[in-house]
């Protein structure tokens, strides 16, 4: 590339994005720093500290950004599939040679730093789908394709189940909004968001025990089942009266597919809940609804959190004084509850101002990926746009009470070299590319 | 179909999830205090700040009592995390299962208070535990202040300063579970004093109860005020003497300054010494004070109720003269038919009668009291007099408290109409039935400090300041109320044939206590004999000195001693010696007391 292409890339940079990314990193850094801020020991330059290392993260970061945003996009199209292989290598590896922390194998120990493949799991996916996507011979609207999709994504889902790491599976689900940008039928949202409800549901119906006539103590699961099974047939005199005869078979067909699914859904759930979690995950579940739970300590964690954020007020109790987060009332309150250090310390307008700079963040990628001419780009940055849209949606809805306790890291706030590493890769790709939309014409 | 619309629909849904994010925000962080309070609740604390407890002088500015530290070991069970039982086992010197009923009885009690896990560990002791107590979250050491008995003397009066049981928690929020509280005499009676007022620190603790910081900079902390120092009327050095001439023997002495009602001395005996009462061998020497025979612990100075005897015959007969029914000159013959009587006497003037403890003459005297002919039913009759006679007893104290600030006086029995109607039956009892209460027999029942009281009112000649213990509290003076006379309504004339004949039991060569008699002191005195048969007499004597302007009024009580004329007038007449001159003339007397034993 000549020397007038390269001022142009330095000239098209989106700015706006690496300022939201620089400010957010700060502001992750200052918040890492007031939770672990010794008064004996108050230096900044601690390396010793977490916001030393972290400030040490930081400065690779920065370094890791100056060279991605001088890499040519089509080294990032052409590493994709290296790139997923290698990481589908990394899943099998740390499987086998992985150090556990706490109950999941997901770390490779190098001296006391440690590194998740998992985290840069979600960035391969990413180029690996844009680019199978892009590729001119793939047709999203084939049965084919949406299937070599789903494998994309099912194959180091699996390795991450097998770990197991939930939440880093959940963020997976962020790839369906790129593939429903990209054509996938508008069902696979409706689908998601009645498996929410039907799962609330089963969740709640299967917690208690009912008296049936003839088969006496059972989950009140079936209860829900029969109900399902009474609107299904309700549904089906529907069709049969109401519809006009020639759309009456598709109908049926459409009404008996889904009723059966549902039963079959929502019978899963309450067998995964009951039977497959293991007892602490099922009452993280459980305190979630607000049901009761034999152990007092369950909602310890969450009833923590919410303390900790719900005394911080409109304007909260100021940079190191939050007492709730500062003496380890919180736990993990520099890694995935480090949101409940913001609320306690800057308040409602500080965490309100918080979860608007992540608005805007993820809305300005998605401006970004619709002014591409790459589909590569657009898928890409769809992928980036949504995959920062779940972190956000379940590490502060955890912390506010409002989703189950996963542990997943709050991006560039939560301690961590792995995490903060990924996303800055993540985003600056996006970024590089998105400068290039001129000069590129895929 | 144009794809490009679906990006409003992505954008719609992550907007849609931002939006409830700050709305959820709203809810938890402004339109609630729920949070803020929970998060106080786990943040804060409220460190309680004792003051020091007020001391104790005796009327000369004598210390008696002073305070000390010991140190409690508390727990919280809510910050108890799994710790090394037997290591905290033998740091305390409690066994394994005291420290798990300790800790059940203490989660019983509260999950967020403290409650105390050991009791009372010397300060030597404390020093050894707190360098580890930090290994244990949950359990911190709480120092505590507790008395110190400086010279060890009078132990009823000052009474019990000891840790608050479940009764005083409930009634008096003021105090929690592990606190010391004033249990009996001028301790319980002047707790507020005392105590002062406790002051707050309000510190914020991480989640290991390690005290953090101070909050808000000690905006809302409280200053403790130290407690107020107590002088009390009680003077050491006579009650020291009372307390030495008393042992070995059942009984009591009243010592009261006649002028004021000041208590000079008040000695119940056996007594014990206060010290015991301390500190960690507490419980053990509690319990062999509570089993002994001789009920060591029992005030018989205010609690014991005895019949009085003799010394009521100069109550009835001012009661007879303010009543008009006799007058000095009146003579009454000595019929032993009805009474017995004792010494050589036939047809006694009031004063005669009272140095000979005419019983006759008295029964004949409360007769004319009762017996008024105010109604022609001798039944009906005897209730009207019965009434107005109580009333009149009452004037003098019995059968009330006296208004005393000593803490729990048993006021004793006057029988009046209504008593002897639950007895008998209405109108099934005349002055026939009843006429023993006439020489201080029968249902009369009153207490050692009535009986001291008693000689005051005949040394002020009618009337009394209630019989108290307290003459200032830190700066200020004495309750008004101690300050104001009582007036029994007999008039001061009817008193000189009384003191007359009580100066003569003592003065006259064969007067009833001629062991009392003093050089150049006039006492005025009169014995009692109280009949135990089969066992030997309550020895009774009631006293008081100088003659004119008199400065002592005294009652000694010594049980199963004999008349009273041996041992319970000289063990007045010495006190008398020692209040007034300081010091004994015979020596060998006061020995002779001291070496009497009247318990085995």
């Amino acid at each position: 590339m000549n020397l007038r292409a390269q001022r142009n890339i330095i000239r098209n940079l989106d700015w706006l994005t690496i300022g939201l990314y620089a400010l957010l990193v700060l502001l992750g850094l200052f918040t890492i720093y007031s939770t672990n801020y010794q008064a004996e020991s108050p230096h900044f330059f601690n390396f010793d500290a977490d916001h030393g290392k972290q400030l040490m993260w930081i400065g690779i970061c920065a370094l890791i950004c100056v060279v991605l945003l001088n890499t040519e996009g089509e080294f990032f199209i052409r590493f994709s599939v290296l790139s997923y292989v290698v990481v589908l290598i990394a899943l099998i590896l740390v499987l086998l040679i992985g150090k556990k922390v706490g109950g999941a194998r997901s770390w490779f120990g190098v001296g006391s730093f440690g590194i998740q493949p998992s985290e840069f799991s979600k960035i391969a996916i990413a180029m690996f789908l844009s680019w199978f996507i892009s590729r001119p011979s793939t047709k999203l609207k084939s049965f084919l394709a949406r299937i070599q999709a789903l494998l994309i994504i099912a194959l180091p889902a699996g390795l991450i189940l097998m770990q197991p790491d939930v939440g880093t599976l959940l963020v997976f689900s962020a790839y369906v909004f790129a593939l429903y940008r990209e054509g996938l039928s508008g069902n696979i949202l409706i689908f998601g968001f009645g498996g929410v409800i039907l799962a609330v549901i089963s969740i709640l119906s299967g917690a208690s025990d009912v008296n049936y006539p003839f088969f006496g103590e059972q989950s009140g699961i079936y209860v829900f089942a029969i109900v399902l099974l009474a609107v299904g047939i309700l549904a089906l005199f529907g069709v049969r009266n109401f519809v006009l005869p020639r759309f009456r078979k598709t109908n049926y067909r459409v009404v008996i597919a889904s009723m059966l699914l549902s039963i079959g859904f929502a019978l899963a759930i309450s067998t995964v809940i009951e039977d497959v979690l293991r007892p602490h995950q099922r009452e993280r579940i459980y305190v979630l609804f607000g049901m009761e739970v034999d152990n007092p300590d369950a909602d310890y964690n969450i009833r923590h959190a919410k303390a900790a954020i719900g005394s911080g007020g409109w304007t909260g109790k100021g940079f190191f004084n939050g007492p709730m987060t500062r003496y380890d009332f919180v736990p993990e309150q520099h890694t995935d509850f480090i949101f409940c250090t913001i609320g306690e310390e800057w308040g409602f307008l500080g965490s309100t101002l918080v979860v608007i700079l992540f608005m805007v963040l993820i809305l300005r990628i998605i401006t970004l990926a619709e002014r591409q001419r790459s589909q590569f780009s657009r898928v890409y940055g769809y992928c980036v746009a949504s995959i920062f849209f779940m972190h956000v949606l379940i590490n502060v809805g955890m912390v506010l009470g409002i989703a189950p306790v996963i542990g997943i890291p709050l991006p560039f706030f939560s301690y961590g070299g792995s995490s903060l590493l990924a996303f800055t890769v993540l985003l600056m790709i996006m970024v590089r590319l998105d400068a290039e939309r001129f000069s590129v014409f895929r | 179909m144009n794809l490009g619309n679906r990006r409003y629909i992505i954008s719609g849904i992550f907007l849609l999830f931002g939006l409830i994010f700050i709305v959820r925000l709203f809810l938890l962080q402004v339109t609630t205090d729920h949070w803020k309070a929970k998060a106080a609740e786990l943040t804060e604390e409220k460190l309680r700040i004792y003051p020091s407890r007020g001391l104790i002088y005796d009327r000369n500015g004598e210390l008696l009592v002073a305070n000390r530290a010991i140190y409690d070991i508390m727990v919280v069970p809510r910050k108890v995390q799994p710790f090394d039982t037997l290591a905290l086992c033998s740091l305390t010197n409690l066994s394994y299962t005291e420290l798990v009923e300790a800790l059940q009885k203490a989660k019983r009690y509260s999950r967020h208070k403290a409650s105390v896990v050991k009791k009372q560990l010397d300060p030597e002791l404390y020093s050894r535990i707190t360098e580890r107590l930090h290994e244990f979250p949950g359990f911190y050491g709480q120092a505590r202040s507790v008395r110190s008995y400086q010279q060890g003397i009078g132990s009823h009066i000052l009474g019990e300063y000891a840790e608050a049981n479940q009764r005083d928690l409930e009634r008096d929020r003021y105090y929690r579970s592990g606190d010391y509280i004033g249990k009996s005499g001028i301790e319980l009676t002047y707790e507020t004093a005392l105590r002062g007022k406790n002051g707050s620190k309000y510190v914020l603790v991480d989640v290991r109860n390690n005290i953090q910081e101070s909050l808000s900079e000690g905006r809302y902390d409280t200053a403790a005020v130290q407690g107020a120092d107590l002088h009390i009327t009680i003077d050491a050095d006579l009650q020291a003497f009372a307390e030495l001439l008393m042992q070995n023997k059942r009984g009591s002495v009243v010592a009261i300054e006649p002028s004021t009602g000041e208590v000079l001395a008040l000695v119940s005996s056996p007594g014990f010494d206060p010290n015991l009462l301390v500190g960690s061998n507490r419980g053990l020497n509690y319990a062999a004070l509570q089993t002994d025979s001789m009920k060591p612990l029992y005030n018989r100075a205010t609690q014991g109720l005895y019949r009085p005897g003799s010394i009521w015959k100069m109550v009835q007969s001012l009661v007879a003269l303010e009543v008009g029914e006799i007058t000095p000159e009146t003579r009454i013959p000595c019929n032993r038919s009805i009474i017995g009587c004792h010494g050589s006497h036939s047809y006694d003037d009031l004063e005669g009668a009272i140095i000979h403890s005419c019983n006759p003459y008295f029964r004949d005297v409360m007769r004319r009291v009762v017996e008024r002919k105010a109604e022609s039913n001798r039944f009906k009759d005897a209730r009207i007099g019965l009434a107005d006679w109580a009333e009149r007893i009452r004037k003098f104290g019995f059968g009330t408290d006296l208004g005393s600030d000593i803490h729990g006086i048993q006021v004793g029995n006057v029988p009046d109409p209504a008593y002897y109607d639950r007895i008998y039956g209405e109108l099934r009892w005349a002055y026939s039935t009843i006429y023993s209460i006439s020489i201080g027999e029968g249902e009369l029942l009153i207490n050692p400090l009535q009986m001291a009281n008693l000689a005051a009112i005949i040394a002020n000649r009618g009337e009394y300041f209630p019989p108290h213990i307290i003459r200032s509290i830190g700066a200020d003076g004495k309750p008004n109320k101690f300050r104001t006379p009582v007036s029994t309504g007999v008039r001061p004339e009817h008193f000189e044939t009384v003191v007359n004949a009580m100066e003569k039991v003592v003065a006259q060569d064969g007067g009833t206590a001629s062991r009392a008699r003093l050089k150049n002191i006039t006492v005025c005195g009169k014995t009692g004999t109280v009949q135990n048969e089969p066992l030997p007499d309550h020895s009774v004597f009631i006293a008081f000195a100088p003659k004119d302007n008199p400065q002592i009024a005294i009652s000694v009580y010594v049980e199963y001693s004999g008349f009273g004329g041996t041992w319970a007038a000289p063990i007045a007449s010495l006190m008398i010696e020692q209040y007034l001159n300081d010091s004994i003339a015979d020596p060998s007397k006061a020995q002779r007391i001291i070496d009497a034993n009247f318990i085995d």
